[in-house]
C-alpha cells in the first residue's frame, strides 16, 4: 500500500449558521486504499462529503484532491459536477439516488454522459448517427455491461432501477458511480439497510475494488463488521471534530471512541446492526 | 393509496354516512355557485336569481356518484390484493403502441382525401396538428426534463411575431423566416433559463409564468413594435418553391405552374400538409434526442438532479438544452400559426393558451407522444359536439388535471419505453 | 407631493388586500410546501359570493351598511372557506407523498376548474353592484389636486389591522397556533405527539380561503366590479407578495403585500399605468432569482 496520500483535507471547517457540522478537520485519504470515516449521529459525516463533493461550499480550510496526471486539484473550488468530471471524484448517497423509471443499463450509461456528449457533437453526430458517435456509445454500452458483469448485476439490466431490492439498488449504484471512472469513490452507508450476506458481499466489492480495480475509496458506514474488516485506515468523527485516526485495531480500543460511541448511546445500535 | 385505508369492508350505515357528508359539502359548495346567481338582465341593478332544482340534482349526483365511488374503489383494492406486482417488460404494449402510431401517421395522411370537399373538417385537424406540434415541444421540457413550464405561449408568440414582423416589415418568406424565428424563440428561451433554471420545480414553474405574461404584455403595450392589441395583419401565407395558392393569373401561381384547375381547397391541404409534415419531424427529433445523451440526462435530471451533479453532469446545460429546444419547436409552431391564420394578437398568447398546452402534455402522460395526439384531438373535437361542450371544455380540462393527478401522477399513458435495451452478445443494441 | 401621499393611499389600500390573499399563499407553504396556486380563485369565488350577498341584501330592502358589510363578510367566509377545504381535500390531500410537480399541476387544474365554474354557473359578463360605501374625507388640497381619503379605503385599512391583529393572536397565543406551527416545523412529530396533522392542514386551509374571502369582499365594496378572471392576476400578485416577504413567513406576507400594493400604485402613476403588471412579474422574477428566501424568509438548506 502506497503511503503517499491522495487527497488531503486541512482545516476544514462548514458552519450553518449558529452549528458546526465540521470543526477544524484536517486528514489525509491515502492512495489506493480503504479509508472509513465513523462516528455517532450527526458527527458531521454526510457534511464532509458533501464538502467533498461539492455540494456544500466549506466557510473554510481546503481540500485537494492529488490527481495522478492534472496534478493537484482544489475541490472546494469546484461545483460538484466538476469535482466528478475534473478531479474524479465520485460519490453515492446514504439514501440511494438511482433514476428510478430508467433501467440499469440506462442509469450505468447516462453515468459516462460526458464523454458521450463529447462524442455526439451538441447531437448532430448523435442525429445523424455519425460513425465517431457509434463507436462511442458502443464503448459506452460494453463499459457498462462490463460493470455489470464484475458486481454480478447482468440479470438486472434491462429493469427499471427503482423496482430492484433494497441491496442490489445499492450496488447499482455503486456501478453507476464506477462507470464514471473514479480514482476516489466516496460510498456514504452502502451497508445501511443490507441483510448480513448482502453485508459480507459488499465487503468483498469494496476489497476487489481497491485491490484489482486501483480505486481508492472512502467510505462513511455505522455497520461496524463492515468497516472494521476492510478499512485500511479509519477516522472518527464527532462533534465534526477528528477525535482518533488509526488502523481499525487500535480504534476499537481506542478510549475517546468508545466513550464517544457510548455517550450517544449509540454503540448497541451499531452493534446490534452489525450482529443482525 | 387513501383507498386502502378508508374503503375495506364498510358497512351500509356507514357507506351512508360517508355519502351523506359527501353531499351535504356539495350543498355547501353548491349554494353559492349553482343554487344562486345574479343577473342583470332587465335594467342595471343586478337580480338574484334562484336555480334550486339544479342544485338538488347537483347534490343528488355527488351523493349517488360518492357510494358508486366506494364500490369501485373497492372492487379495484381487492383485485389489486388478488394481483399484486405486475410484471415490468412490456415489450408488447410497445409494439402495439408502434403500430397504433404508424397507423394514426397514415390516417392522418389520408384525412385531406377523405374531407377532400370539406373545408371545416380539414381546417380542424389542422389546429389539431397545432397542438399536437406544441404538445410534443412542452414535452421536452415537461415530460422528458421535468421541468414545469407554466408559459411555454410566450415562445409560441415568440415564433408567431417573429414571422410576422418579418415577413410584413422585411418581406421574408415563411421558408425564409422559420429558422430564423425558430432560433429567436431558443435564443429566448435560453435568456429565461439561464438565470431561472437552478431555482427549485415550483419556483421555476411561477417564474415562467411571469416571464409569459410580461412578453404578452409587451406586446399588447409596445404598439410601435407590435401593433399593439390590434396585433399583425396581412402576413403571407406560406407558399412552395417561390410559388404560392393563388388564383390562376397572379403573380407565381402554382395552379399556373402545374397547369391544373385552381380550387381555394388546395392552399388548405397544403397548410394541413405542412403542419403535418413540422408535427412528425418535431417527432422524430424529439425521439432521436432522447436516445442521445443530452436525451438521456434530460430523464435523468428529471429523475435526480443531485445524482446527476455527482456523476460528473452539468445539470444546467441540460435544462438550458431541453429549455431551447423546446422553445424552438414551440417558435416553429408559432410561424406556422401565423402563417396559417395571416393575422396574429396579443389575444392568442394568454396564460390559457400554456394552461391548455400543458394539460395536454399532462393529461396524455408526461413523455408520451401518442397521448399528447389523444389529448389533442379530445381538447380541439369537445368544443366541435355542441356550443354546450364548448363552454364545459375548460371546465372538464381542469377537473380532469386533478383528477388524473391523483388517479396517475404519471399520467394516462405513463408506460416509459427504455432508451437502450441489451439484448444479448450479438444482438443489436439500436 | 399631493398626488404622492394620495398613491401612498391607494397603495396601502391595494397592499392590504393583496396581504390578506398572500398570508393564504404562505401558510399553505409553509405546512405543506407546496404553491396552492387556486389560490387566487378561491379569491375569486368569495368576491362573486360578496355580490350575490350585497344583491341579495338590497333585495330583502336591508338599508344599514355596517349591518350589511358584517352579514356579507360572514357569509363569504362562511362559504369560501369551504371551497378553501374541499380544495384541499380534492386536489391536494391524495397527492401529500408525491413529488413536487404533481400538487402544482393539480392546482393549476383546480385553478382552471374554479375559473371555469364560476364563468359557468355564474356567467361571464363582468357583475356591478350598487356603491355602498361613497363617502370621503378630503384630507387637503393642493393647488388643483384634493388628496383624498375614501370611506372604503377606510374600511380596507381598519379590516385588514384588525383582522392581523386577531390573526397573530390566534397564531401565537392559541393552542391550534402552535399545533400549527409544529406542523410547519415537522408534520411527523407532530402527529407522533397525538395531534390531528390532516385537520390542522385542512383548518390552515379553511383560515387563508377565509382571509381570501374577506380580501373579495373588500374588493367588490372597493371597486364595485367583479369578474370570474380576477383570480389569476390578483393571485399571481399576492404570490409575489408573499415570496418577496419571504414565503412561509405571516409578517413577510403582509409586509410583501404592501410593498406590492405602493409599488403598483406609484408606477402606475409615475412610469405608465400599461405596464404596472410587468412591474410586479419582475419584482417576482427578481426575487426568485436573486433572494429566493424573500425578505423576511429563513434560507433553506438544499437536502443532499
Amino acid at each position: 500500500m502506497s503511503r503517499q496520500a491522495l487527497l488531503s483535507v486541512e482545516n476544514l471547517t462548514m458552519r450553518f449558521g449558529g452549528l458546526t457540522a465540521i470543526d477544524d478537520l484536517s486528514l489525509e485519504v491515502p492512495h489506493k486504499a480503504i479509508t472509513g470515516i465513523i462516528g455517532p449521529n450527526g458527527a458531521g459525516k454526510t457534511t464532509f462529503f458533501n464538502c467533498l463533493t461539492g455540494f456544500y461550499k466549506p466557510t473554510s480550510g481546503s481540500v485537494v484532491m492529488h490527481h495522478p496526471v492534472r496534478g493537484p486539484v482544489r475541490l472546494a473550488d469546484l461545483p460538484s459536477h466538476k469535482v466528478a468530471r475534473v478531479a474524479q471524484v465520485v460519490r453515492t448517497f446514504q439514501n440511494i439516488r438511482l433514476f428510478a423509471n430508467m433501467t440499469v443499463l440506462e442509469n450505468l450509461v447516462v453515468a459516462q454522459h460526458n464523454a458521450l456528449q463529447k462524442a455526439s457533437v451538441f447531437s448532430l453526430a448523435g442525429l445523424l448517427r455519425l460513425p465517431s458517435y457509434r463507436k462511442a456509445a458502443d464503448q459506452a454500452l460494453e463499459r457498462a455491461l462490463s460493470w455489470l458483469t464484475r458486481l454480478k448485476l447482468m440479470e438486472f439490466v434491462n429493469h427499471p432501477a427503482g423496482a430492484l431490492p433494497y441491496g442490489t439498488q445499492r450496488r447499482v449504484e455503486i456501478a453507476r458511480a464506477l462507470c464514471v471512472n473514479p480514482i476516489l469513490l466516496c460510498l456514504d452507508e452502502p451497508a445501511a439497510g443490507l441483510n448480513p450476506k448482502e453485508s459480507a458481499e459488499l465487503n468483498e466489492l469494496l476489497l476487489y475494488l481497491c485491490r484489482e480495480e486501483d480505486v481508492s475509496i472512502l467510505l462513511i458506514e455505522h455497520d461496524m463488521s463492515v468497516v472494521m474488516n476492510v478499512s485500511d485506515h479509519i477516522c472518527v468523527l464527532n462533534y465534526g471534530r477528528k477525535i482518533a485516526e488509526g488502523a481499525p485495531a487500535d480504534i476499537r480500543v481506542n478510549p475517546h471512541v468508545v466513550k464517544a460511541y457510548l455517550g450517544e448511546d449509540d454503540l448497541e445500535d451499531d452493534m446490534a446492526a452489525a450482529g443482525a | 393509496m387513501q383507498a386502502a385505508a378508508t374503503t375495506h369492508a364498510m358497512t351500509l350505515p356507514q357507506r351512508l354516512k360517508d355519502a351523506f357528508s359527501v353531499a351535504f359539502i356539495a350543498l355547501l359548495l353548491g349554494i353559492p355557485m349553482i343554487g344562486l346567481t345574479t343577473t342583470d338582465e332587465g335594467g342595471t341593478a343586478l337580480k338574484v336569481l334562484t336555480r334550486w332544482p339544479a342544485l338538488a340534482l347537483f347534490v343528488a349526483i355527488c351523493f349517488v356518484g360518492r357510494l358508486a365511488l366506494q364500490v369501485v374503489r373497492e372492487a379495484l383494492a381487492r383485485r389489486r390484493a388478488r394481483r399484486p406486482a405486475k410484471a415490468p417488460a412490456q415489450a408488447g404494449s410497445s409494439r402495439l403502441l408502434t403500430v397504433i402510431g404508424w397507423a394514426g401517421v397514415g390516417a392522418a395522411l389520408l384525412v385531406p382525401v377523405a374531407f377532400s370537399d370539406n373545408r371545416y373538417a380539414v381546417d380542424l385537424a389542422t389546429t389539431v396538428l397545432i397542438y399536437v406540434m406544441l404538445g410534443w415541444g412542452l414535452n421536452v421540457v415537461v415530460g422528458l426534463a421535468g421541468l414545469l413550464d407554466l408559459g411555454y405561449v410566450a415562445f409560441y408568440a415568440v415564433g408567431a411575431y417573429t414571422y410576422a414582423l418579418l415577413s410584413t416589415q422585411l418581406g421574408w418568406s415563411f421558408w425564409q423566416a422559420l429558422p430564423v424565428a425558430g432560433g429567436v424563440a431558443a435564443f429566448f428561451g435560453v435568456i429565461l433559463g439561464y438565470p431561472t433554471l437552478r431555482l427549485r420545480g415550483d419556483y421555476l414553474a411561477i417564474v415562467t409564468l411571469g416571464f409569459g405574461e410580461i412578453i404578452r404584455l409587451i406586446l399588447v403595450n409596445w404598439t410601435s413594435f407590435s401593433g399593439g392589441p390590434n396585433g399583425i395583419s396581412e402576413i403571407p401565407r406560406p407558399g412552395l418553391f417561390g410559388y404560392n395558392f393563388t388564383p390562376p393569373g397572379s403573380e407565381h401561381s402554382i395552379a399556373d405552374l402545374l397547369q391544373i384547375d385552381y380550387s381555394p381547397m388546395q392552399r388548405l391541404f397544403f397548410l394541413y400538409y405542412l403542419i403535418l409534415a413540422l408535427a412528425l419531424l418535431t417527432n422524430l427529433f424529439v425521439r432521436g434526442m432522447r436516445k442521445l445523451p443530452t436525451g438521456r440526462a434530460w430523464e435523468a435530471v428529471r429523475e435526480d438532479e443531485i445524482a446527476c451533479k455527482a456523476l460528473g453532469i452539468n445539470t444546467t446545460h441540460i435544462k438550458l438544452a431541453a429549455f431551447a429546444i423546446g422553445a424552438m419547436l414551440g417558435g416553429f409552431a408559432g410561424v406556422f400559426f401565423a402563417a396559417r391564420q395571416g393575422f396574429i394578437s396579443p389575444e392568442s398568447f394568454t396564460f390559457s393558451e400554456s394552461a391548455i398546452i400543458l394539460a395536454i402534455v399532462v393529461l396524455g402522460g408526461m413523455g408520451s407522444q401518442m397521448g399528447v395526439v389523444l389529448a389533442s384531438l379530445v381538447l380541439v373535437l369537445l368544443p366541435e359536439l355542441g356550443r354546450d361542450f364548448a363552454q364545459y371544455r375548460m371546465l372538464l380540462f381542469g377537473a380532469a388535471m386533478v383528477l388524473i393527478m391523483v388517479w396517475r401522477p404519471g399520467g394516462i399513458l405513463a408506460h416509459r419505453a427504455p432508451t437502450l435495451v441489451y439484448t444479448g452478445p450479438k444482438g443489436d443494441q439500436a | 407631493m399631493a398626488q404622492a401621499i394620495q398613491q401612498l393611499i391607494n397603495g396601502l389600500t391595494l397592499g392590504a388586500v393583496y396581504g390578506l390573499i398572500a398570508i393564504g399563499y404562505t401558510m399553505v407553504y409553509g405546512i405543506i410546501g407546496m404553491i396552492n396556486f387556486a389560490h387566487g380563485d378561491i379569491y375569486m369565488v368569495g368576491a362573486f359570493i360578496a355580490v350575490t350577498s350585497f344583491t341579495l341584501l338590497a333585495a330583502f330592502g336591508v338599508s344599514s351598511v355596517p349591518f350589511a358589510l358584517l352579514a356579507v363578510l360572514v357569509v363569504a367566509i362562511a362559504f369560501t372557506s369551504v371551497y378553501g377545504w374541499a380544495v384541499e381535500r380534492i386536489a391536494y390531500r391524495p397527492l401529500r407523498a408525491s413529488n413536487r410537480l404533481a400538487p402544482l399541476i393539480s392546482a393549476i387544474g383546480m385553478s382552471i376548474f374554479l375559473e371555469n365554474m364560476v364563468q359557468v354557473t355564474q356567467g361571464a359578463r363582468i357583475k356591478p353592484i350598487r356603491p355602498i360605501l361613497t363617502g370621503g374625507i378630503n384630507l387637503f388640497t393642493q393647488g388643483t389636486f384634493t388628496v383624498r381619503l375614501f370611506e372604503t379605503q377606510i374600511l380596507i385599512i381598519v379590516t385588514t389591522v384588525a383582522l392581523m391583529a386577531g390573526f397573530t393572536w390566534l397564531i401565537t397565543r392559541t393552542s391550534f397556533g402552535r399545533q400549527q406551527r409544529a406542523c410547519e416545523q415537522d408534520q411527523v412529530v407532530t402527529k407522533v405527539l397525538g395531534y390531528n396533522v390532516d385537520r390542522i392542514i385542512s383548518v390552515t386551509f379553511m383560515i387563508g380561503a377565509g382571509l381570501a374571502a374577506v380580501a373579495g369582499v373588500m374588493v367588490t365594496v372597493y371597486y364595485g366590479v367583479v369578474d370570474f378572471f380576477i383570480g389569476f392576476v390578483v393571485g399571481i400578485k399576492a404570490f409575489t407578495a408573499a415570496v418577496l416577504g419571504g414565503i412561509g413567513s405571516l409578517p413577510g406576507a403582509m409586509l410583501g403585500g404592501l410593498i406590492i400594493g405602493l409599488v403598483e400604485s406609484f408606477w402606475a402613476a409615475y412610469l405608465s399605468a400599461e405596464y404596472k403588471d410587468v412591474a410586479s412579474f419582475a419584482i417576482l422574477i427578481l426575487v426568485l432569482m436573486f433572494r429566493p428566501t424573500g425578505l423576511l424568509g429563513r434560507p433553506e438548506v438544499e437536502k443532499v
